[in-house]
């Protein structure tokens, strides 16, 4: 007798359910939405909402509805027009701290999403967008980084009354040669103390004496990393301002960064504002006049007119105390008194600068000015001219207390997310490695669609073949793979949307491959079990040693497949890791639905008589 | 349905010398254009840019070749993607050039010529130092898995079937790569995605005869290596065709309405399968024979320990 125990027929049941409950929300699909979240410390709550539904209703838009989740305001069409009407309206309505994007809201019914059901997220090929793999110049950060170590050196041996003949970077070394050889080891001995960062070396055999210092290990792993934090924060600032709903800026291996933006279309502003710099300013605020009488046109000569994030007026003295690039480094830290503050710090020249005007500035406020500048092309007599546009905004204002010099804190600032946002921004706007994009992989929305769309139908079709071809060949066991095989397909689409995998399309690819494969295992079994008949073992005998016999077989075939998939896996990029985690998870699931799930059928189906007329 | 329905016995190894000069002369046809011709190397391994328009009429691809040309783009390769309104260019690193503006120049040089809008489809570009390090990683990968499975097999089987299997993988990569270069086809990632799947399907279907000749030595009587692997082809063949069938059935649908974007991909695995079903019957089993297997060789050692035995009597 061929018996599955009791708990066997329902753990593959509750599998099977489980499954088809989290493939589920898949079947639904997605309203065009509008979504709002907060760019800085701007609420996202009710009185948004209020008045986004407020402005959407004089405008006469219809939505379907709007929702508070996670930070960010959703609110949903019943189309693609009104959504993009509904965008306009929307930013205008809310102007400043927000960023208003495209995005598509998941239809998940409410008592799926409750049990963490969520639809799979789709690949940029299939609902179209940018990627871009953007590679950070190390040399460039690594020379940054000894040039101003040069500058710095300079001040010191001018300061301790040391004689050099000149000081040069070249490539990785930086090389100071004296005068005589005394010159030298005064030099090393205070060079050694003052820069634990450097390694310092004797030339031997150079025309003037000379010492060669080399960035530490440690130092340069620092600067690798900061380079690329620092690109990070100014891409997802510059994102930002793009309007996108979910896109990722991640970093892959040492030097290279990742950015996706689903749902852009135009590349070209994307590129243009993805490689615009950012650069950093410390001014003094002008108290003698009267910020007023600037908005009202009467600009002080000394002065200019800049605007704070938040959109405060202020008149700030034209020279500039400080630029970004003599910062070193911020970070976000707590003052004496407990509260939120920045430490930042300044390399020798920066400090020496700072230091002068500060200690005749005490009790003065003083300005952090972000200046991005952006290229653009336009046009001009015909012909397209590209032209660089700054826009500077003071994101801080603070009130000097002491002579500042190499490191400092601004305190006084509301909170800890301030004092991190702060100290990104100047980070950011400290002059951070030149980086260029060295990949670009753009999907049009039409193009996307119809990859959805060809995906699906192949996959069906291969399907339907498959599903036809079982039944004629192999019958009722035919039918009992068939089911296993749908099962499959749906155990996949759970996973996947479990793990909230991406889907591309050679994602598809691999869907369309596993069901194929997965076929083999049943064609395993089933001949095993035919040969069995053929040799005039008994039905039930044939049907137990048909299953145990192919087992290792199929095992055999699947794990080798399986070390294919892996190695896909971790050498492909992107698409090709996508082909690959179909494939696997295909395998995985095939193993289950082909040899429990269809054991458990047929069981149920002959198991319990005595001589049944096996139909395959 | 059975059409094999009597105990078959087709003498595949009776003409296994045969089956092994056609898979030379293939061979070394494919090694030939390989070293001849190369591959046609996509963008993803060169570097360059791909570019995807669709115009609502046909294109006219002599128009668009003479605007890049004017426009300075002189090297663009021009051609139809699918259809008569979709255009895809493709363009070499250029020098002196910045690569990733390329693309909204091309597009907008078209555009200034053209009336109605240009959908611009699919943008590729990829530098010159992303394509070596993706030529140099596709090919560790290949590498790798090789590797990954001659010590699987190794361990499951013998060594003379671990080679058998790498032997008849290494047939069926160089002919599929041979097919992609005497008919100079694109070949990027997805196709080596196509390569690597192929290895893992072959090497299933090596695996599952494989299985079934150790276990024919161990049950028959018999002695003669070549008639317990053919007696082992023989059974194993109806299981072999239908798993390529359905597999192909599958395959098909995906090369004919899967879009043009997969057509390398599903004709790279088209081609696998038939090789790799292939393979697995006339090259790994004749490289085993050719080693001179015997029933010594397989008899199993002590049992390993901690195998555990399943209720349906099956060992994993």
């Amino acid at each position: 007798m061929n018996h599955y125990p009791l708990w066997k027929n329902l753990l593959i049941v509750a599998v099977i359910v489980i499954g088809g409950l989290f493939a589920l929300p898949n079947l639904f699909g997605d309203d065009p939405a509008v979504q709002v979240s907060a760019e800085r410390n701007a609420p996202v709550d009710l009185e948004l909402m209020a008045k986004v539904e407020d402005a959407l209703k004089t405008a006469s838009i219809e939505y379907k509805r709007a929702e508070l989740t996670d930070e960010r305001l959703m609110v949903r069409f019943s189309d693609a027009a009104k959504q993009l009407a509904a965008k306009e309206v929307i930013s205008n309505a809310i102007k400043g701290d927000y960023i208003v994007a495209l995005n598509l809201a998941a239809t998940t019914p409410s008592w799926l999403a409750a049990i963490g059901a969520e639809p799979m997220n789709l690949g940029l090929d299939l609902r179209g967008g940018v990627h871009f793999l953007m590679e950070v110049d190390m040399d460039a950060a690594i020379k940054q980084a000894l040039d101003s170590y040069a500058s710095e050196s300079r001040t010191l041996l001018r300061d301790e009354k040391i004689r050099y003949k000149k000081i040069e970077v070249n490539a990785d070394t930086l090389t100071v040669a004296f005068r005589s050889d005394e010159h030298r080891d005064q030099a090393e001995a205070i060079m050694d103390r003052e820069y634990d960062q450097l390694d310092i070396n004797v030339v031997e055999g150079a025309a003037s004496p000379s010492l060669a210092l080399h960035l530490t290990e440690v130092a340069l792993r620092e600067i690798r990393s900061t380079a690329l934090q620092q690109n990070i924060i100014t891409l997802r600032n510059r994102i930002n301002e793009l309007g996108v709903a979910e896109p990722t800026v991640q970093q892959q291996g040492d030097n290279r960064i990742v950015v996706q933006l689903p749902g852009v279309q135009d590349t070209a502003q994307a590129k243009k504002i993805l490689g615009a710099t950012a650069t950093l300013e410390f001014r003094l605020v002008d108290v003698e006049h009267d910020v007023q009488d600037a908005l009202n046109g009467r600009t002080p000569a000394n002065s200019k007119l800049y605007y704070h994030r938040d959109g405060r007026p202020f008149l700030l003295d034209k020279r500039v105390m400080l630029t970004g690039e003599h910062i070193i480094n911020a970070a976000s830290t707590l003052d004496q008194n407990g509260s939120a503050a920045v430490s930042i710090t300044l390399d020798g020249k920066g400090a020496r600068a700072f230091s002068n005007v500060t200690r005749d500035n005490i009790g003065n406020p003083m300005a952090v000015v972000f200046i991005e500048s952006k290229s653009e092309t336009r046009e001009v007599n015909g012909e397209m001219v590209k032209v660089r546009r700054l826009l500077p905004e003071v994101i801080n204002v603070a009130t000097i207390r002491d002579q500042l010099s190499k490191k400092f804190q601004i305190t006084g600032l509301d909170s800890t997310r301030e004092a991190r946002d702060l100290a990104l921004l100047l980070r950011a706007g400290a002059l951070a490695a030149p980086i260029e994009i060295v990949e670009e992989r753009t999907v049009g929305p039409s193009l996307g669609q119809e990859n959805i769309d060809k995906g699906f139908q192949s996959v069906m079709i291969g399907f339907a073949f498959v599903l036809v071809f079982m039944v004629v060949w192999y019958r009722v066991f035919g039918l009992v793979a068939n089911i296993a095989l749908a099962a499959n397909l749906v155990l996949i689409v759970a996973l996947l949307s479990m793990l909230q995998a991406t889907l591309t399309l050679p994602g598809i690819a691999g869907i369309v491959l596993t069901v194929g494969m997965a076929v083999d295992a049943n064609v395993l079994i089933f001949e095993r079990i035919r040969e069995e008949l053929r040799i005039g073992n008994s039905p039930q005998a044939s049907i137990s040693a048909g299953y145990g016999k192919a087992f290792s077989t199929i095992a055999d075939a699947n794990v080798t497949t399986l070390i294919a998939a892996i190695v896909l896996f971790g050498f492909g990029t992107g698409s090709i890791k996508g082909f690959a985690v179909t494939l696997s998870l295909g395998i995985l699931t095939s193993m289950f639905t082909a040899i429990m799930g269809t054991r458990s059928i047929v069981n149920l189906i002959y198991g319990q008589q005595t001589r049944p007329r096996l139909s395959i | 349905m059975q059409i094999m329905n009597k105990q078959i016995e087709f003498n595949f190894m009776g003409k296994r010398k045969i089956a092994a000069l056609f898979s030379l002369i293939l061979f070394v046809t494919a090694i030939t254009s390989l070293v001849v011709q190369g591959l046609n190397f996509g963008i993803d391994f060169t570097g360059g840019t791909m570019i995807e328009v669709a115009y609502k009429e046909s294109a006219e691809l002599d128009n668009i070749r003479s605007t890049l040309e004017k426009s300075g783009f002189g090297d663009a390769i021009v051609q139809n993607f699918g259809s008569v309104h979709e255009v895809l260019i493709r363009l070499p690193v250029l020098e002196a050039k910045n690569m990733a503006e390329l693309s909204n120049e091309v597009v907008s040089s078209l555009q200034a010529v053209h009336s109605t809008p240009i959908d611009v489809r699919r943008v590729e570009f990829v530098g010159p130092q992303v394509g070596e390090e993706l030529t140099e990683q596709g090919g560790l990968a290949m590498l790798y898995a090789l590797i990954g499975i001659l010590i699987y097999v190794s361990l499951r089987f013998e060594y003379r079937f671990a080679i058998g299997s790498v032997v008849a993988l290494v047939h069926d990569v160089v002919l599929t790569l041979g097919f992609f270069s005497v008919l100079q086809l694109e070949f990027d990632l997805t196709v080596l995605a196509a390569i690597l799947a192929v290895i893992g399907y072959s090497l299933n279907d090596t695996i599952v005869v494989f299985d079934r000749v150790r276990e024919t030595f161990l049950r028959s009587r018999k002695t003669d290596p070549e008639e317990i692997v053919n007696r082992a082809l023989n059974d194993t063949l109806s299981r072999t065709l239908m798993t390529s069938v359905t597999t192909l059935l599958v395959v098909i649908s995906l090369f004919v309405f899967g879009g043009e974007v997969i057509h390398a991909f599903s004709i790279a695995l088209l081609l696998g399968i038939v090789v790799g079903t292939y393979s697995s019957i006339y090259i790994a089993s004749n490289a085993v024979l050719a080693m001179g297997v015997s029933k010594a060789d397989l008899m199993p050692p002590e049992k390993p320990e901690g195998t555990e035995i399943n209720e349906d009597g099956s060992q994993v």
